[in-house]
């Protein structure tokens, strides 16, 4: 973990997550100023705009923007819900953040509850990360005993409680809709929007759902102000972000670093490719994202326009390092039959294409594969893309149509050849137990 | 979510009987507290070992010896994915992203306890750890 950010800084100490550390930190201290100087609800949204921060789990949508689509003068209840159901191959920060800061995702939202008037605001944190979950409810605990959460937050008239929810073994929560249908106690399946969460949420109320990393960016900007969070990183990318760092690398972790970096920085701070090979491949925005080939990765900054500009996103800042020991076939093999079993089976274009998606890549990387595959995959992504309810689909079609656009020769070298154009006992060696 | 959570790590597995309970306990129709048990897959409805390990295999853990750590555990245990030991001790699953990549190869035990950075060396110990 390394940080030259404004999350996971300062974090030296044992018992980070603990709130006496946090306090010590500057922690709570946005939230106190709000509560002593009254300033106004619209006054932190502005400023929250101001910094330019986009939301980390891997849309991107302006954060401020966001909070100003809850309705103002709602009658009833609102809610906040906060994603840590990270289960995205490749991302491992929320887990970091909840681990060893997790009070400043509890005052971020805090503040968010109380610029957009929720009195209730849920984590649903990934299940299997239960020791997680289990740490953040005695965080919560510590902010309850010390008043800064429940009735009349410090002596004022704002009451905000947080909850913490685990999944249990399932990509698909991650997804805002899917998320709130599993906080009610259901299946977890995607709702059409709209209507959008802001105006039917959380047991049909108005519901605003950010990820971990955005909460937890919320507090600086509020101490330090909008245009000091903004100035972290670049025009229209505001401030530090997480980047989870996996793979072939030597170093693999979290590192928070400002919008904007070049990747080559990135790559040398996670020690370098491993073994000394050759970067071959990167996927920059999680296993979602477009692959891009390592002479496109090498010019490109770590910013959600730079990344988007190259063909990919930059998504959750998910950062798999693939060397020349790679088998581009069976990496995709291993990514289609996540989605394939992952989709959670209510649209058929996903629940029957991603079949088709897996099954057809694993008869090319066990030699069975036929001449007109690759169009045939091709085909398959055309019609999931833009059909169905939720961007799982799209999320499972883009690395098929990537790693084909970018490797296809690889693919053709399978399908004609039966075998892959990198030897066996070279993948097995680049793809052993490492730990760093 | 919670009550079949809990359910489960009392009896081990959630059996009809015990979806059945929990339903009646909720009062809500037993089948929809069957779809939340059928949809989550850290819920188990067959029955496991006393010790269930889940190990992701996913790319990234993948990349860095997450196979590799299966194998070797299926070696040890002499049981495939999905098997569990004669003994009744051990039973091996595959997982999906835990969101763990960095710490690579990531295996669960019953769930909730994560071990992060499998050598071959650390499987044999927690191997020992849980037969006792």
């Amino acid at each position: 973990m390394s940080s030259q950010g404004i999350i996971l800084s300062g974090l030296d100490g044992d018992r980070t997550w603990r709130l006496a550390d946090y306090i010590k930190r500057g922690g709570y201290e946005a939230l106190k100023k709000i509560i002593a100087e009254k300033i106004s609800a619209d006054d932190v949204i502005a400023e929250v705009k101001k910094s330019s921060l986009r939301g980390r789990g891997g849309a991107g949508f302006p954060t401020g923007l966001k909070w100003s689509f809850m309705p103002r003068a709602f009658p009833g209840a609102k809610y906040l819900a906060c994603n840590s159901d990270e289960g995205e191959p490749g991302t491992f920060k929320d887990r970091d953040i909840l681990r060893y800061n997790p009070h400043s995702v509890i005052e971020g939202m805090i503040i968010a509850g109380y610029a957009m008037g929720c009195e209730r605001g849920y984590n649903y944190i990934h299940g299997e990360i239960f020791e997680v979950y289990s740490r953040f409810e005695e965080a919560l605990q510590e902010a309850r005993e010390a008043g800064l959460l429940g009735k009349n937050i410090l002596g004022s008239d704002f009451s905000f409680d947080l909850f913490a929810h685990h999944g249990y073994g399932a990509y698909i929560c991650g997804e805002e809709t899917a998320l709130l249908e599993s906080i009610e106690g259901k299946k977890g399946q995607p709702r059409f929007k709209p209507p959008f969460p802001a105006s039917f949420g959380l047991y049909g109320k108005p519901t605003t759902i950010n990820n971990t990393e955005t909460f937890a960016s919320i507090p600086y900007i509020i101490r330090e102000g909008g245009d000091a969070f903004l100035a972290l990183g670049k025009p229209n990318n505001g401030g530090t972000k997480l980047f989870s760092v996996s793979g072939h690398v030597n170093k693999p972790g979290n590192y928070e670093i400002p919008l904007g970096t070049p990747f080559a920085d990135l790559l040398e701070m996670a020690g370098g490719v491993r073994g000394g090979r050759k970067l071959k491949a990167v996927i920059p925005g999680g296993s979602s994202a477009p692959v891009l080939p390592a002479s496109i990765m090498m010019d490109c900054t770590m910013d959600y326009d730079s990344i988007s500009k190259a063909g990919s996103m930059l998504g959750s800042g998910a950062v798999i390092v693939m060397d020349e020991s790679t088998c581009m076939v069976k990496a995709l093999e291993r990514l289609s039959y996540f989605y394939f079993e992952e989709s959670c089976g209510q649209c058929t274009p996903c629940r029957e294409g991603t079949g088709w998606l897996y099954r057809v890549v694993h008869r090319i990387e066990n030699g069975l594969g036929r001449p007109d595959d690759l169009d045939l995959l091709n085909s398959v992504t055309a019609n999931i893309m833009g059909r169905t309810i939720c961007a799982l689909g799209d999320a499972a079609s883009m690395p098929v149509q990537s790693f084909i656009k970018h490797f296809g020769d690889e693919f053709a070298f399978h399908i004609e050849h039966k075998k892959c154009l990198v030897p066996q006992d070279v993948q097995r060696e680049g793809s052993k137990i490492y730990v760093a | 979510m919670s009550a079949l959570r809990i359910a489960q790590e009392e009896k081990g597995w959630l059996s009809s009987e015990t979806i059945e309970f929990v339903a009646k306990y909720l009062e809500m129709p037993a089948i929809a507290v069957y779809e939340v048990a059928s949809f989550y897959n850290m819920y188990d409805l067959s029955p496991v070992g006393a010790r269930k390990i889940t190990v992701c295999t996913n790319l990234p853990c993948a990349l860095s010896g997450g196979v590799h750590a299966a194998d070797y555990i299926k070696k040890r245990l002499g049981i495939d994915f999905n098997e569990t030991t004669p003994d009744g001790k051990f039973t091996l699953k595959e997982g999906e992203c835990m969101g763990a990549c960095g710490d690579a190869p990531v295996l669960l035990v019953n769930n909730h306890h994560m071990c992060s950075w499998m050598t071959e060396e650390k499987i044999d110990q927690l191997l020992e750890d849980l037969k006792k």
